[in-house]
C-alpha cells in the first residue's frame, strides 16, 4: 500500500507533482519492448537493391580536398611538405589534405565499405586503389563518373591504359602510378643478390623474409615461379598448388612477416633482410636508411604489373575539386616530378621527356620508364570471378591465421 | 553480459527501499540502462545471429550474402577453427594466472603495506594506472620493438647463451601470453587492491595469536577475504583476453601459428568479407566465455563481488 503523504504542504505538492509525471511500469515496458522490436527489425532490413546516389557537388563553395593515398606515393621535401601539392594549391586555391592512410586494399575497403554502400562521405574525396579493388568499387557503383570537361589532360593518358577491363574508356577512374612486385634484398647481408624465388627460400634467410599481404602480388610471384602465366586462365588447382608452397613457407617460419605497405618498416629496422616488395618503395627505403642498402629486381620467372587508380567516392561533395587535381597531375611536367620522386611508372604521355629535362639519366630508370625488355618480364594478374575471389582470398587469409 | 547476470543476484537491494512492492521510480531509473542494453547489445546480438546464418549470394560478388538458415556455418567454423578457439582460451587462462601472480603481490603491497603512508599509496596507485596514459596499441608495439630479433632482450639472452642463436621472442606463444598478461595487470591489480584495502589487520594479528604461521594466515584469512577482488580481477582479465586480437596479431607479438579466435574473426570480417563465418565465430566465442565464466562464478561465488 502507498504510504500516506507527508504533512508539510510544500513537500506534499512536490510529491504529488512527481507522481503525476510518473510513467507506469506497463508503459515503460511496452515502450522498451516495442522499441527493441523495431530496432531488431531495422537491423534485419534488407539492403536496398539500387546502388547509392552521388553526393551533390559543393566544390565551388568549398575549395578543399581530401586525398587518401599509400605511403611513399607523393614527392616530399626534407620538411615533409609535398611540393607538387603546394604548387597545386597556389595555382587553384584548393587546399589539399593529403592523407597517407592506405596500407592494404582490403584493409582500406573494410574501413569505408559501409559508408560507401550508404552513399556517405568517407572522409576522402579522392582515393587510390589497385586495379582489382578499383574494379570492385566501380562495379558496385561506389564511385562517381568523371566529368571529362574538367580533365582535358585525360588526353595524356597512356593509350594502353584507356580501355581496361574494369573501366572501359576510363569513365570512373584514372591511373595514378603503376609498378611491379618483385624481389628486394639487403646488399650487405646478401652480396650475391636474389634472382629467383628459390633464392628467397634459402634456409639461411629463415624468418628474415617479408612478403606482401596483397594476394595478387605474393601469390602472383609464386604462380609465375611455378611456370603459370597469371594473365591467362589458370585453374583453381594451379592456385592451390602455389598456395601450398606459400603455406609451407609461412608455417615453417621461412616467411617472417606478411604485411601491407608497412613492410618497409620491417626492412628498415632489420627484422627482414629480403622479401617480395613493390618496385618504387626501394628508393624510399634507401632514403630512410641513408644509403643504397637495398636493391630491387624482377625475379627471373617474372614479376607482376599493376596500377593504382584515382577514383572519386560516391559520397564526396567535392567532385570538381578532385577532377581539377587529377587534371593537374596529368600535366607531363607535374607527372614527371612525382614519378622521379616515387620511382613508379607514370601513366602520363610526355612525362618521360619532361623527366629527362630534369634528370637526363631518368630515361634509363626501368622502374619509372620500363622498356619493352622489362615489360616482357612482368604480367598482370587476370581478373577473378566473384567465386574465385572469395575462395582464393579465403584460402590466402587462412594461411595468415594459421588455419 | 556476465556482469548483468551478476547484477541480478544483488537486485534485492533495490527492493529494500520500498518493501512490499516494486517502485515505478526504480524502474524509471533502470530505463536508461535497459535502453542502452537493448540498443547496443540486444539489437547487435540479433543482427549477429541473423548474419551468422546467412548463405553466400549465389550470384557471387564477394562480401554479398543472402538471408538463410545455414546452421552448417557453425559446424564448418568449429571444424576449421577449433585449434584457434582452444588456443584462445589456453592463452587467456595462462595470461590470467600470470597477471594474478604478478598483480596480487602489487595489490597487497599497496593496499596493506603502504597503508601507513597515504601519499606513497596514492603514488603507487597512479603508477599502476600510469600505463593507461599511453595507448594500448603503442605499448604493445613498444614491446614488439623490445622483444624484436634485433632488440635488446633477445641479444642479451643470446649472449648469455640462455637462448640459442636462432631463437626468436616475437611471434611465439610466450610473447603473446606475456603481452596479454602485461596489458591486463592493472585490471587484475585494482579490484584486488580494493578488497585488500579494506582488510582488517586485526584479523591477521588474531591469526598470529592463534599460532597460525604467516602462510596459514594468508591462506585462511587474507586470501578468502580478498576473493571478491580476485574473482572480479580474473573476470576483467580473462574475458577480454579470450577475445584479444592485438597481442596475437602478427603485426604485433604473434605469428600465424599463434593466431587467436579474435584474429580469425578480424580476418573474416575485414579481409575476406566472410561475415557469416565471422559472426558464427563471435557467437561461439561469446557462448564459450559465458559457459566458462558461469562455471567459474558458481564455484567462486559472487556474493561480495566488488
Amino acid at each position: 500500500m502507498p504510504r500516506s503523504l507527508p504533512e508539510d504542504p510544500l513537500i506534499r505538492r512536490l510529491v504529488q507533482q512527481a507522481r503525476a509525471s510518473q510513467l507506469s511500469r506497463r508503459t515503460v515496458l511496452a515502450g522498451g519492448v516495442g522499441g527493441a522490436a523495431a530496432l531488431a527489425l531495422a537491423a534485419c532490413a534488407p539492403e536496398s537493391s539500387g546502388g547509392p546516389t552521388p553526393a551533390t557537388d559543393q566544390s565551388d563553395s568549398d575549395p578543399t580536398l581530401k586525398w587518401a593515398n599509400w605511403p611513399g606515393y607523393m614527392d616530399e621535401d626534407d620538411e615533409g611538405n609535398y611540393p607538387t601539392l603546394l604548387a597545386f594549391t597556389e595555382q587553384t586555391g584548393i587546399e589539399v589534405d593529403y592523407l597517407v592512410e592506405i596500407n592494404d586494399n582490403n584493409e582500406y575497403y573494410a574501413k569505408v565499405r559501409d559508408q560507401l554502400a550508404l552513399g556517405q562521405d568517407i572522409g576522402a574525396d579522392l582515393i587510390t586503389l589497385t586495379d582489382w579493388m578499383a574494379g570492385r568499387l566501380i562495379r558496385l557503383g561506389y564511385t562517381q563518373e568523371l566529368n571529362e570537361a574538367n580533365i582535358p589532360n585525360k588526353a595524356n593518358l597512356v593509350p594502353d591504359l584507356l580501355n581496361v577491363g574494369f573501366d572501359p574508356g576510363r569513365t570512373h577512374s584514372l591511373p595514378w602510378q603503376g609498378g611491379f612486385a618483385g624481389l628486394c634484398w639487403n646488399k650487405e647481408k646478401l652480396p650475391n643478390g636474389l634472382k629467383t624465388l628459390d633464392d628467397l627460400w634459402d634456409p639461411e634467410l629463415a624468418g628474415k623474409i617479408v612478403v606482401l599481404s596483397e594476394m595478387r602480388d605474393t601469390m602472383g610471384l609464386i604462380l609465375l615461379d611455378q611456370g603459370i602465366d597469371i594473365s591467362q586462365d589458370f585453374s583453381e588447382d594451379d592456385f592451390n598448388a602455389a598456395l601450398d608452397i606459400f603455406r609451407e613457407k609461412v608455417t615453417s617460419g621461412q616467411i617472417g612477416a606478411v604485411r601491407g605497405n608497412s613492410y618497409t618498416q620491417d626492412l628498415i629496422n632489420g627484422d627482414a633482410i629480403a622479401g617480395i616488395v613493390w618496385s618504387g618503395d626501394v628508393t624510399l627505403i634507401n632514403g630512410e636508411v641513408g644509403s643504397d642498402l637495398f636493391e630491387f629486381a624482377i625475379p627471373e620467372s617474372g614479376g607482376t604489373l599493376w596500377n593504382d587508380n584515382l577514383m572519386i567516392p560516391i559520397g564526396s561533395p567535392r567532385k570538381k575539386n578532385a577532377e581539377t587535381l587529377i587534371n593537374y597531375y596529368y600535366e607531363p611536367e607535374v607527372a614527371a616530378e612525382v614519378a622521379l620522386w616515387v620511382n613508379y611508372i607514370t601513366p602520363v604521355v610526355g612525362a618521360k621527356e619532361a623527366a629527362v629535362a630534369i634528370d637526363p639519366e631518368a630515361a634509363e630508370n626501368q622502374l619509372i620508364f620500363p622498356n619493352e625488355e622489362t615489360l616482357a618480364q612482368v604480367k598482370t594478374f587476370r581478373a577473378l570471378t566473384g567465386a574465385e575471389e572469395q575462395s582464393f582470398s579465403t584460402a590466402f587469409q587462412s594461411v595468415l591465421v594459421g588455419a | 553480459m556476465a556482469f548483468g547476470m551478476i547484477g541480478t543476484s544483488d537486485a534485492p537491494a533495490v527492493a529494500d527501499a520500498a518493501p512490499g512492492r516494486r517502485s515505478p521510480v526504480a524502474l524509471l531509473l533502470l530505463l536508461p540502462g535497459v535502453a542502452y542494453l537493448a540498443l547496443f547489445f540486444v539489437v547487435p546480438f540479433v543482427s549477429l545471429i541473423v548474419t551468422s546464418l546467412k548463405a553466400p549470394d549465389p550470384f557471387g560478388e564477394i562480401g554479398r550474402y543472402v538471408y538463410a538458415f545455414r546452421w552448417e556455418n557453425y559446424v564448418e567454423v568449429m571444424t576449421t577453427y577449433w585449434p584457434h578457439i582452444a588456443r584462445s582460451f589456453g592463452f587467456a587462462i595462462a595470461a590470467t594466472i600470470i597477471a594474478l601472480l604478478i598483480g596480487y603481490p602489487i595489490a597487497y603491497f599497496i593496499g596493506v603495506k603502504l597503508r601507513r603512508f597515504p601519499l606513497l599509496q596514492a603514488l603507487a596507485l597512479v603508477l599502476v594506472i600510469a600505463p593507461f596514459f599511453i595507448s594500448f596499441l603503442l605499448r604493445t608495439f613498444a614491446w614488439k620493438q623490445i622483444l624484436a630479433d634485433e632488440g635488446p632482450v633477445l641479444g642479451v639472452l643470446q649472449s648469455l647463451t640462455i637462448l640459442p642463436d636462432d631463437a626468436r621472442l616475437t611471434g611465439t606463444a610466450g610473447a603473446v601470453i606475456f603481452g596479454i598478461a602485461y596489458n591486463f595487470i592493472p585490471f587484475m591489480t585494482l579490484p584486488i587492491y580494493t578488497s585488500l584495502e579494506r582488510l582488517d589487520l586485526r584479523y591477521l594479528e588474531a591469526g598470529g595469536d592463534l599460532y597460525a604461521s604467516p602462510a596459514t594466515t594468508f591462506f585462511k584469512v587474507t586470501l578468502p577475504l580478498s576473493m571478491p577482488g580476485v574473482v572480479s580481477g580474473t573476470l576483467l582479465t580473462f574475458i577480454p583476453a579470450a577475445g584479444d586480437y592485438i597481442n596475437a596479431s602478427s603485426d604485433f607479438l604473434g605469428a600465424p601459428d599463434t593466431a587467436m579466435i579474435g584474429n580469425v574473426i578480424e580476418a573474416n570480417f575485414l579481409r575476406v568479407e566472410n561475415y557469416p563465418v565471422a559472426a558464427s565465430l563471435s557467437i561461439i566465442l561469446m557462448g564459450a566465455i559465458l559457459l566458462l565464466v558461469g562455471l567459474y562464478i558458481r564455484r567462486a561465488g559472487t556474493k561480495d563481488l566488488v
